[in-house]
């Protein structure tokens, strides 16, 4: 497995958006916000294809979620806001209120099928 | 029946030129709404058979949800208030009475989405403009860590890219369009100019852009793991210089990472330079419906934008210490009331973990993650479908919000005012 880490941005998208109206329960929303979407070289990197099922780890905690290989910088990683993103983010806000949901250092391992 | 010029109180955009048709109690069609618009309508449009109050998972009479919530947050030592961002701003006042009758904390959503800019404004200064001025007056529109496209589908059509105005006939031709961010998105592909930085190098990438717009050497080394060389920077400052009438459109790229309120800091202190060349604007991409409403409720009623505690009597306010995340994750609050959000499927997982430990009241306008761990929940009329009321659009300019489909639930003024007298009652000081 590669020992490189990527940096995970979290962040809105349409169908998350539409999601919180239509109900967080429907599948659209679970599917919208259980993607993670890598690089093309990230993905042949850790050998994974498109649906691959990845375990993804922070300093905060960890999620279980698909990927999908998209227009990314390599070693960057995005995942719209939702139940997945709230695992992998910490409470920390540094005297804020704002929690680290960008730029968050993530592991990810690929899942056994 | 169709309703013409309704606003859409989703997102910060606020459009004000919907037609909602309503047939047979159900809201069926929202002409001119964006495809999230169009969703808000269309599910919140539609009839519910959900018990308007409900205690420990069962349904209850409104009295003895009230009574619950009130002696809930009145045996409190820590309550919490927290959300606040789609409803009116008339609820916003009676939540920001209710957090001062209690001795409580009040936050809102702007905690984390804009607070780092809130922030900014606090020390630095806000120029700002409204959305009317942009469409009429901008040539040249910066957006830095937004994603318009997907987060707000209708900011660059309606607004600040393709409108024709008064003094940019051509519209989109007259409009020169930057967009910098740290992943090519969407959006990228309706800019003239995309920049793209390496994560948590945006006030390094400011403050470097102040030194050019005055007119100060950069060393290009400076500028290294940036992901921008000196010729991009400078090509930046220029177009800025030049411009008529600038707009930098900050997104939560600037707020939500490293660096977060020094981020936003950076930039209106660009803006504010360039007002000694041009003129020039900075306006937060604000998100949900109406949370530029509640930082000027809490504002104007308080003195403060977000993360208040009334604890001593008298308005505080600090970052990190009166803020959603910090006052749930540390385990501080003992009681919450939310109103009009999900921090439950929002927040980190440990100030998640609290808020389902304490004794919560939620007011929702249908169920959610909140709700479902709620002691006490209330299901309230959507304001703008089937409340009306008041919201602020992002530029800070207010838009009344109707009532196109009448409901058989309260609103959330209507509670909270409710839970209020409840409160005065239980404790008469």
């Amino acid at each position: 497995m590669p020992d490189s880490k990527l940096i995970l941005i979290t962040g809105r998208s349409t169908k998350q958006g539409v999601g919180i109206s239509e109900g967080k329960s429907l599948t659209e929303y679970q599917k919208a916000t259980t993607v993670l979407e890598l690089s093309q070289a990230d993905m042949a990197r850790y050998g994974l294809r498109d649906g691959d099922t990845v375990r993804l780890k922070s300093r905060y905690g960890e999620a279980t979620v698909q990927c999908r290989s998209e227009d990314l910088p390599a070693g960057m990683a995005f995942m719209a806001f939702g139940a997945a993103t709230n695992q992998l983010v910490g409470s920390e806000t540094y005297s804020t209120g704002m929690p680290d949901t960008k730029g968050l250092e993530i592991e990810l391992e690929k899942s056994l099928p | 029946m169709q309703v013409d010029n309704v606003v859409c109180a989703f997102c910060g955009c606020v459009c004000d030129d919907i037609s909602v048709t309503v047939e047979n109690g159900r809201i069926t069609q929202a002409k001119n709404a964006c495809v999230i618009g169009k969703a808000w309508f269309l599910s919140h449009g539609q009839p519910s058979d959900r018990p308007a109050a409900m205690i420990d998972g069962q349904p209850a009479s409104l009295d003895d949800a009230v009574d619950t919530a009130a002696h809930i947050l009145t045996q409190a030592r820590y309550p919490l208030i927290y959300g606040l961002s789609s409803t009116s701003c008339e609820a916003q006042r009676q939540a920001v009475a209710l957090a001062e009758a209690i001795g409580g904390c009040i936050d809102c959503c702007t905690s984390v989405c804009h607070g780092p800019s809130g922030m900014a404004v606090q020390g630095i200064g806000e120029p700002t403009c409204t959305l009317g001025e942009v469409k009429n007056r901008a040539d040249l529109i910066v957006y830095w860590g937004s994603n318009p496209g997907e987060s707000h589908p209708r900011h660059m059509p309606r607004y600040a890219v393709t409108p024709k105005g008064m003094f940019i006939p051509r519209g989109r031709k007259d409009r020169t369009v930057v967009l910098i961010d740290v992943r090519p998105t969407p959006s990228a592909r309706a800019a003239d100019l995309f920049l793209q930085v390496n994560p948590g190098k945006d006030f390094e990438l400011l403050w470097s852009l102040r030194a050019l717009v005055k007119g100060q050497a950069i060393d290009e080394a400076g500028l290294a793991n940036t992901g921008l060389t000196l010729a991009q920077l400078t090509d930046l400052a220029e177009r800025m210089k030049r411009c008529r009438f600038g707009v930098l459109f900050i997104g939560q790229g600037l707020t939500q990472s490293r660096g977060k309120h020094l981020n936003t800091s950076a930039a209106f202190m660009l803006v504010r330079d360039l007002n000694s060349i041009t003129k020039f604007a900075l306006m937060p991409m604000r998100g949900h419906g109406n949370v530029t409403g509640v930082d000027n409720v809490l504002g104007w009623q308080t003195g403060y934008p977000f993360g208040v505690n009334f604890s001593l009597g008298y308005p505080r306010f600090n970052p990190g210490e009166f803020t959603v995340v910090d006052v749930l994750s540390r385990n501080e609050a003992d009681a919450a009331l939310i109103v009009a959000s999900d921090p439950a499927a929002s927040l980190p997982r440990k100030a998640v973990r609290r808020l389902a430990e304490v004794p919560t009241i939620a007011l929702d306008t249908h169920e959610s993650e909140t709700t479902r761990i709620a002691r006490v929940a209330f299901t309230t009329a959507t304001a703008g479908i089937s409340a009306e009321g008041t919201a602020y659009r992002m530029d800070n300019v207010p838009l009344h919000l109707s009532n196109v489909l009448p409901s058989s639930y309260p609103s959330d003024e209507q509670v909270l005012g409710r839970i209020l007298a409840r409160v005065k009652e239980l404790k008469p000081w």
